[in-house]
């Protein structure tokens, strides 16, 4: 083997570099180029169009932002709060229903779950439309119940399918061998299911709450003006052309988003994901 | 049924939609005694094994435990353990956790639990392996932390499902010994299913042979070992040579009638319920003698001659094998030594080895067994791959 490499001419001309680095500088532009633009912005303090790069940097927006007269904080803070009511309720409703649909037989399970997705099919619009009319009527237009269950019925599906595959991928037989020696169904749910679905339980739950936190035409049409959100705040402000304001406020929806996922990546196990939708 | 009957099974139907898995099934069995259920995949055994622990519904009949009918209670309060084929071990807890369940399950004390559960690990082999998951440990491990997490418990009953398959052939032999051994010792009533026949042989007091949902035959090992009661019984405990037969029966004796391919015999009925007609005939490869042929029209004493031609011999070790043709049929029968190919040869089958049952397709009033009768070279295949 080493007489047939040390033989070989130590240069090799691969011409092949040429085109396979302009393919990875283009995916590379493709995916950091709108980041780098972003970080840019929620550092500027002016940047105008001939320049290619910020005439002066700073942090003053971030205080603006950030001061208790401002509004992204009460943003910051409503979305939070949001996103929290969402994943409780929605994983209380997605346990039981992943636990049930887990457990039940297959052509069942797949129309069931099939049902789940045809929200997702409609147009989003029309839809919230129609909830932002129908909660007006019960008096939940504006208020922070309304926008916890329009975020709720947003991120049901994801909920209830990770955590039916996480629930799924738990081999019957560990749940009997508990039944065999003594453990109620309650309890062998508490000491043996539940710990071996955590891992995309969690997933699950980290979903929904990155789904509420970026969810933004259902709190259009049923939080604002009333119940300010993060996304709802990044809308007003590229509107009104505040880009750093904009930019900051990207950036705070950012974090979240790539620490989670993350998160995910470490928990969410092949023998689970196998099973989402099945 | 008796009184001393323990556990007791009766009319048990069992079934999933129309299609019945067990059909009217009685089966008793006494306080510490080690039952095997046997019988190749697809036979019910296993699905009896979960009726009586609770995790099938029977359709009808019922199961009582010490005279208490306990038909229709989840399987948490019917006092029996149940070890998996698949020993389903708990991922998340570790060797001593898992022991140590069913006991804390019960309220017991920490350093209680502790001791029990140090107490078992010595039993079991197990010991300075408490703090390890599954994961860590060996197929034999794990096989053992599945047993003791069941006699953690002390249940009345010890379930057992194929727990050996999964092991190799040589942990296999350790394990069977361990586990009839410490059956014995502790006292526990044990119902073990198995499609391995020499398992089931060496482990139990008695051995039950299922075929089709229903009970084929059951007794000691030595008895239906000698006396298999039908033609499945006798294929399944490895006799698996076959040859067609006609004869009388009356006075004690069966009569077997000359052919091309046998000489005439006079043998001893033994109990046998035969009526005149055609036989069928079994018997096991170890159970015959090879003699090269001498022309006798008679063999000797109370045996059966058959008539026929060496194919091929091998040596598997012990005893050469050699695969006659007698008639349309390949027997095997084994030897001391070699004969050559193509030599003619008698095998001689003694009274006692040999199998004789009418043919089915002579019996009308037992049509239920009619797929028994689907050629001896599909059966002597599911017999040596059981």
């Amino acid at each position: 083997m080493t007489t047939i490499a040390a033989s070989r001419p130590a240069f090799s001309l691969d011409l092949w570099w040429i085109p396979r680095s302009i393919a990875l500088g283009l995916v590379a532009f493709i995916i950091f180029g709108p980041l780098t633009n972003l970080f840019l912005w929620a550092v500027t303090e002016r940047w105008y169009f001939p320049h290619a790069l910020p005439l002066e940097y700073g942090f003053s927006y971030w205080g603006r932002v950030f001061s208790p007269r401002g509004t992204a904080m009460e943003s910051l803070t409503n979305s939070i709060l949001v996103a929290f009511l969402t994943v409780a309720l929605a994983m209380a409703l997605a346990v039981p229903a992943g636990y049930a649909l887990a457990r039940l037989r297959l052509p069942l399970r797949a129309l069931i779950m099939l049902t789940f997705l045809i929200p997702q099919a409609f147009p989003n619009l029309p839809v919230y439309v129609n909830i932002a009319r129908l909660f007006y009527q019960f008096g939940l237009n504006g208020t922070v119940a309304g926008v916890v269950l329009v975020h709720v019925t947003h991120g049901l599906v994801y909920a209830v399918w990770i955590a039916t595959a996480a629930f799924a991928s738990i081999d019957r037989e560990l749940e009997e061998a508990a039944r065999s020696i003594g453990a109620s169904p309650l309890r062998t749910f508490r000491d043996v299911t539940l710990p071996l679905a955590a891992p995309g339980l969690l997933a699950s739950a980290i979903f929904v709450f990155l789904e509420s936190l970026d969810e933004f035409t259902g709190s259009y049409f049923v939080g604002a003006p009333d119940v300010n959100t993060m996304p709802l705040l990044l809308y007003t402000a590229s509107a009104g052309g505040n880009y750093q304001i904009a930019s900051i406020t990207a950036v705070l929806l950012l974090l979240p988003s790539v620490g989670f996922m993350l998160v995910i990546e470490r928990f969410l196990k092949s023998d689970v994901l196998s099973k989402v939708g099945h | 049924m008796s009184a001393e009957g323990f556990l007791r099974v009766e009319d048990v139907v069992v079934g999933y939609g129309q299609l019945d898995i067990l059909k009217n099934l009685s089966l008793s069995i006494r306080k510490g005694e080690f039952v095997a259920l046997l019988g190749s995949s697809g036979c019910g055994k296993t699905t009896l094994l979960r009726t009586i622990a609770g995790f099938n519904k029977p359709k009808s009949g019922s199961i009582l435990v010490n005279g208490r009918d306990v038909t229709q209670q989840p399987p948490d309060k019917r006092g029996m353990a149940l070890v998996f084929q698949s020993y389903a071990l708990w991922p998340h807890m570790t060797v001593a956790q898992n022991i140590g369940y069913g006991l804390k399950l019960r309220g017991m004390g920490r350093a209680e639990i502790a001791s029990r559960v140090e107490e078992l690990q010595i039993l079991l082999g197990l010991a300075g392996l408490g703090q390890r998951k599954p994961a860590a440990l060996s197929g034999g491990q794990r096989q053992r932390v599945a047993l003791g997490r069941a006699l953690a418990i002390d249940p009345e009953i010890l379930l057992l499902d194929e727990p050996l398959s999964n092991l190799d052939a040589r942990i296999r032999l350790k394990v069977r010994h361990d586990i009839s051994a410490l059956q014995k010792r502790l006292g526990i009533t044990a119902i073990h299913v198995t499609h391995d026949r020499e398992e089931a042989m060496v482990m139990a007091d008695r051995i039950v042979i299922m075929d089709a949902g229903n009970i084929a035959q059951q007794g000691t090992p030595e008895e239906v070992f000698n006396r298999p009661a039908s033609p499945f019984v006798a294929a399944f405990m490895g006799a698996e040579n076959v040859v067609a037969l006609n004869g009388r029966a009356g006075g004690g004796k069966v009569r077997i009638e000359p052919s091309a391919i046998n000489a005439e015999a006079d043998l001893p009925l033994n109990g046998r319920t035969l009526v005149d007609g055609a036989y069928e005939a079994r018997f096991r490869a170890e159970g015959a003698q090879l003699l090269a042929d001498d022309g006798t029209t008679r063999p000797a004493g109370d045996a059966l001659d058959l008539i026929g031609r060496v194919e091929a011999a091998s040596y598997p070790g012990g005893t050469w094998r050699h695969s006659v043709r007698v008639g349309d049929d390949v027997l095997l029968v084994d030897a001391p030594h070699a004969f050559g190919q193509g030599e003619a040869v008698r095998v001689r089958i003694p009274a006692e080895n040999l199998f004789i049952f009418n043919s089915q397709g002579r019996m009308p009033g037992r049509p239920q067994q009619g797929s028994l009768n689907e050629g001896g070279a599909a059966r002597v295949l599911e017999a040596s791959h059981a």
